[in-house]
Parts: structure tokens; sequence; C-alpha cells
């Protein structure tokens, strides 16, 4: 069986031989690099096919199967279409921070990706305040978004990107109150080690009523963080025809486009991670033979899946739910969540004291 | 116009919605005042589809100026026909038979179905659900089959002519109207779990552009927008045509006056269509599908005036006649132009996204505000 820990570290070995230690870090570092860039293309444009997939299983049609087999390259040519096209920038735009806009959201999406451990021992980055660091780096993306809206000079989009600020800053709370649920539980904020302690059950199994509650919370906040409907405000097409991005086009709308789904991965995946052991296969404690079995699965189809799973139901969400009012989503944070969040906390806190939890 | 270029003096912001803008329906033009999210004035500006159909009505013949009605509500086309043949049909005096009454009640209500199946589906989207409207497009094209193998048209029908109807019902008819409400009732559940039931369309809707009854009688309000505010005002029970003081049907009548009620107005209607159907699919009259007529139609001087329920409202067609073969002078009174009227009423106060629901539950079709 391939595994993902061993290609690396049989690649680490070869380039320190030949490079020497320096050199071999640069090399890592490029091949990262370019690994990175890779995943985030082909996921953008599998997530994209899936979204328009699960679409028209919702909506009883078919949905895209012109080109290539079941349609799997119709992303590709809407992007190869998105590439080509003119990236007009409007007259009274101010240029700099409308070319910059796109790249700045990209950039958080991607920077996000560094602690995300996609199977065993295969992470770029397992850096002690992993999950702080996701939660500090992903709220980066509302400034490319303000900027997107303001410097488009476009009243659509100014209304759109306000939305946003006002949705992300607020979701934040409650997404990084029930990170802190499980921090708790863990004692550390490394994802590796977050990952570890769900060695011997997921926190979403034996974490009680707490963590499930902590789940629902951070599903909900992720979901409105990636501006996903039924929190879609900021692209309300009905309302502002297409929100902050109204004035993009070409490959600038991609780039937009292409962070949306990888932020939906990216929330996922941490939802993944926090609450169902992230690449740690099915165990229960106490059943050594039967966790025997679950690992030869790999750790990587358990993570994937994990995550597709969580993805599949953002999706559904999206094509079941009309539209939150402004006003409405804001009560949701502030009036309920918020207060929900924080009493379960608490109560985490006081589990974890008691020592149900083990 | 000045003030479309940007913000009043007061700080507040205008934005033009439309005319081309993804809930307008049609080419709309809105031009709204916000003070930040909340509306504080709407502004409607007419003309971008006008065709001026009652001025070339006055060169047509009768015969021949009924085909345009189509186009004004072209969701309602058969009722526009309806309600124009009738008006001819009142200045001739002519006795229609009994079967033509039957089919036209027959194709109003399945036209009214199918216009409110599309508002259903159009609603949602409006409210940021798209999953709907592929479901009430689902059962619409059902109907818009019936109509094509009836009349060949799906969408401008031109059907209800003075006199009768162009031609008889397909052979298929009864069958396949009884599948489209066996089909549809097993399909009802579907509609209340996707958006009846869901808690964020009731957040949506409710207490959301509301109009009082007295202010819908002062708007003109007319058809579920009225009724959704407790005003009696169905055409088919105040002033009966054909068959329709024959027929065993509510009128669905909700006094909240927000878009709730009149949601709930217009699903009450399509269930009361569906027995107005049930009642009459069994019971086709067999006989004449069209009354003799002349060749050329004279209505004699004087001014008619006849109103049916479209399904926006109460659609009123006045014709003045000279006596001769064309009309001297023809004036619809469209039910959107008046609900329209009450957007700006209805919306004050309110946020963006509430604006996008009370526009969605006046169901407006544009063509049928400009004509």
């Amino acid at each position: 069986m391939i595994s993902l820990e061993g290609l690396t570290t049989l690649l680490q070995t070869w380039l320190q031989n030949t490079l020497g230690e320096p050199w071999a870090f640069a090399a890592e570092s490029v091949i990262v690099g370019i690994a990175a860039i890779t995943l985030f293309a082909f996921l953008g444009l599998a997530l994209v096919y899936m979204e328009r997939k699960v679409a028209a299983l919702m909506q009883i049609r078919l949905g895209p199967n012109r080109v290539g087999p079941k349609g799997i390259f119709q992303t590709s040519a809407d992007t190869l279409k998105l590439v080509m096209k003119e990236g007009l920038t409007p007259d009274g735009a101010d240029k700099f921070l409308f070319n910059l806009a796109p790249f700045m959201v990209m950039i958080a999406a991607m920077l996000v990706l560094a602690p995300i451990a996609f199977a065993r021992n295969f992470q770029i980055w397992d850096l002690s305040i992993g999950v702080l660091y996701v939660a500090a780096v992903s709220s980066v993306a509302v400034i490319g978004i303000l900027m997107a809206g303001w410097s488009s000079n476009n009243k659509y989009s100014l209304l759109g990107a306000m939305r946003s600020a006002a949705q992300i800053v607020s979701y934040e709370l409650s997404a990084g109150l029930s990170i802190l649920a499980i921090v708790i539980l863990t004692g550390s904020l490394r994802i590796s080690d977050i990952i570890n302690s769900q060695a011997d059950g997921w926190w979403i199994i034996k974490g009680h009523l707490p963590v499930l509650i902590a789940f629902i919370v951070f599903l909900i906040a992720v979901t409105a963080e990636t501006n996903r409907a039924p929190f879609d405000l900021a692209e309300a097409e009905s309302e502002l025809t297409a929100g902050f991005h109204t004035e993009y086009s070409g490959m600038k709308f991609a780039l937009f486009f292409l962070a949306e789904y990888i932020n939906i991965f990216i929330g996922c995946a941490i939802n993944a991670t926090l609450f169902f052991g992230g690449w740690m296969p099915f165990h229960i404690g106490g059943w050594d033979s039967f966790n025997h079995v679950m690992d030869f699965i790999p750790s990587s189809i358990w993570f994937f899946g994990k995550t597709m799973f969580l993805i599949f139901l953002i999706m559904w969400f999206r094509w079941t739910f009309p539209r939150l009012r402004v006003d409405q989503l804001l009560n949701l944070e502030w009036k309920y969540l918020l207060p929900i969040s924080m009493v379960n906390l608490l109560l985490v806190t006081f589990m974890a004291i008691m020592g149900w939890h083990l | 116009m000045l003030e479309e270029l940007g913000t009043n003096d007061q700080g507040d912001m205008i934005i033009n919605i439309g005319p081309q803008h993804p809930s307008t329906h049609g080419v709309l033009h809105l031009v709204i005042t916000l003070n930040g999210e909340t509306v504080k004035k709407v502004e409607p500006h007419l003309g971008y589809i006008h065709r001026s159909i009652e001025k070339m009505c006055e060169s047509l013949s009768y015969r021949q100026f009924i085909y345009v009605t189509s186009r004004m509500d072209y969701l309602s086309s058969h009722i526009n026909n309806h309600g124009c043949a009738l008006c001819v049909e009142k200045g001739l005096q002519i006795e229609i038979p009994a079967r033509a009454q039957v089919i036209r009640v027959l194709m109003d209500e399945l036209t009214r179905l199918a216009s409110h199946l599309l508002w259903w589906g159009a609603l949602a989207m409006d409210l940021g659900a798209f999953t709907p409207f592929f479901y009430s497009f689902r059962e619409r094209e059902m109907i818009n089959e019936l109509m094509e193998d009836t009349c060949g048209a799906r969408l401008t029908m031109n059907y209800i002519v003075p006199g009768g109807v162009m031609m008889d019902l397909h052979p298929d008819f009864q069958r396949k109207v009884k599948e489209f409400l066996r089909l549809f009732k097993s399909k009802i559940h579907e509609y209340d779990d996707l958006v009846t039931g869901n808690i964020i369309f009731q957040n949506r809707t409710k207490g959301v552009g509301y109009i009082s009854r007295e202010d819908a009688i002062s708007y003109g309000c007319t058809g579920p927008t009225g009724r959704g505010s407790g005003l009696s005002c169905d055409i088919r029970k105040l002033y009966p045509y054909e068959i329709y003081d024959q027929l065993q049907f509510d009128e669905v009548i909700e006094t909240d006056g927000d878009s709730w009620a009149r949601y709930k107005v217009r699903v009450g209607e399509m269930m009361q269509s569906m027995r107005i159907i049930e009642q009459l699919i069994d019971n086709i009259p067999e006989g004449e599908f069209q009354a003799k007529t002349k060749a050329v139609l004279k209505l004699p001087k004087g001014d008619f005036y006849t109103r049916v329920e479209t399904a926006r409202g109460e659609l009123g067609v006045y014709i003045v006649s000279e006596g001769g073969s064309t009309p001297y002078r023809i004036k619809f009174r469209s039910p959107g132009f008046s609900n329209l009227s009450a957007l700006d009423h209805m919306s004050r106060g309110g946020k963006i996204g509430d604006l996008m629901a009370t526009m969605g539950t006046l169901d407006l079709v544009i063509p049928d505000i400009d004509r």
C-alpha cells in the first residue's frame, strides 16, 4: 500500500542526500508551493463540478454531461473560457485595489492550507498554534472582499462587501468558540495533537452533547463565513445582482470563485479535523481488533471522505434553503449562536474538569 | 432624475434596480432610496416594454385585436383573451354554447395554475432558493403540454375567440388533465416541505410588505394582493361570468396583509383551481364549441366594459365603439399596474431583502403593466 507519509520521507531523504541541508529545504519549499497551487486548482475544479452535480441531483436534472464522460471536463472548459476572457477594469474603479483584491482573497485561502493534515504525518506545516492560525488567517479574506467592494465603485458591490464584512466578523466569534471547545478537551492548539487525541474515538462521539452542539454551531459558522447560501448575502443575486464581485470578469472573477470553494474545503477540513478526527480512522476505545481493521483504509481516504461528506452537507444547505435577511443573519449570530456557544464552552470546560470525555 | 446619480442631500444612497436585474422579472426599473440597508423610497419607472397595445388595437378588427392581448400578461394569456372575447360578445349579444363556456373556464383555471406555479418558483428564487423553481416547472410543463395539444401554443394561446373557442379540445385532453391532477396532488407535500414549512421562508415573508385593507382599496389592489389584505375582490365570485356561478369553489381570503398572507392566498387559489377543474373535467357538455358569428364583427355604437379575474387580479376591458369594424378606443385596466403602485407603500421601512420578497408576492408581469 502506498502511503503518503512514505513518499514524503523518501523524497526528503533523497533531497538531503543529493543537495545538502539548506538546498534541500529550498527545494522542498518549491515542491510544496507547487503542490499547494496544484491542489488549489484541482480542488477548485473538482468542487465546482461536484457542486453542479449535487445541484442537479437536488433539482431533478442531469447537470453537466457533455464535455468528457459525465461532463467531468466541463469545469476545465469553463476555466479555459474564463482565462481567455478580457479582464475588465471599470472606469471609475481604484485600479490598484481592484486588481489586488482577488489575489488577497486567494492568498488568504491558500495560506490556510498550510496546517491541514491531509493524511497520517502528511502536513505542510504542523505549527504549535495550528487552529489559532487557521482562525486568524481565514479572516484576512474579508479584507480582500472589502477591497473588492470599495474599489469597484459600484453601489451593489459596496453593499455586498459591507454585508460580507459584518457577517464574517460576527460568525468568526462562534466559530472560534467552537474551536475552543475542542482545544479545551485536547489541551493543545496543534493540529496533530488534536488528531492524535481522537485515536480512541472521534470527539463527535466521545464528546457527548456539548461537542455535538459545538459541531452544529461550527457548521453554521463555516457556512456563513464562506458566504454560502443560506448566508450568501454578500452576493445575493436577487438583491445585489452579484454583490462584491459584480464588476469582476474573466480570471479575476474566477479567483473569487475558486477561493470560495477552497474556503469551503478548508472550513470542512477543519471541521473534520476537530470533530471527526481528521485522517484518524474510525476507532472505538478498547476494540483493538476492530480498530486494526479500520486502519487498513488509508488515512487520506478517511480525511477526504469526511471532508467531502461535510462539503456535501453544505451544498445540500445551499440548494435547499432560502436566503436569510441581513438583520435575521446578525440576529441568529448575536442572539442565538453566540450565547449558545458561550454556555456550551462552560459545559465543555466542566466536562473536561470532571473527566467525562475520557 | 439627477438624484439617480448617487446620493441625495440627506446622505441616502440612490440605487437603480433594473431595468436589467435578476429579481425584477422583466424590464421594471426601480429607483430606490436606501439608508444603509433600509428602504426609504421606491420609485418605479415604466415604459421599457411599452408597445402601445391599446393604440394598436384601434386599427385591428374585433377578431384580430384579441391576439395582441395575449402579449400583455403573457402568463394569463387565456384569461386576457377571455376578457376581450367577453367584451365583444357583450356588444354583439352572442350566446355562447355550453361546451365553449366549460372549455373556457377549464383553460382559465389551468392558466391560473400554471401562472401561480411559475410565481411560486420565482418567489422562492427571489428569496434565494433555487430548487423550488425546478419543481414548479416540472408541473407547469405538463400544463404547457396540455396547452400545446389543445391550441398549438405554449405561452401566447390566442385560443378564446368571440363566440367560443378557436377549435375543439384535443381527444387526449381529459385523460391528460386527470393525469396532471393526480401527479400534482402527489407532489404537493414536496412544495410544503421545501418552501411553505421552511422557517427561513416564513421569517422572510411574515410581517413583510404589509398593506392594510383600506390602503389596498385606495391603491386599487386586486387579486391575491387585495385578498391577502382581507379584501374580497374575486371577480369570479362578485361578478360571475361564464359558468362560475354554478361552480363550487371558495374565495381564498387572508387578513394579515403581509407577504406571507399573499403567499397563502396564491397557494390556496391553486387548490381552488384544481377543485374547479375536477368539477368540470368529467362534465364537458357535448355540442358546438363556437357560436355562429358573422365574418366581420361590428359592435353597435356605445361603450362596453367587462372584467375577468386573471392570475394577478382584475382585468378590465373597456371598448368604445363608433359602430365600425374596429374599436374606436380600447382601454385595459391591468391588475399589475395598480398592484405595483402599492409597492412603495409596502416596502418603505423594510430591508432590501424585504423589497424582493414583497415584489415577489405581488407577482408582477411587466408587459402587463406597460402594455
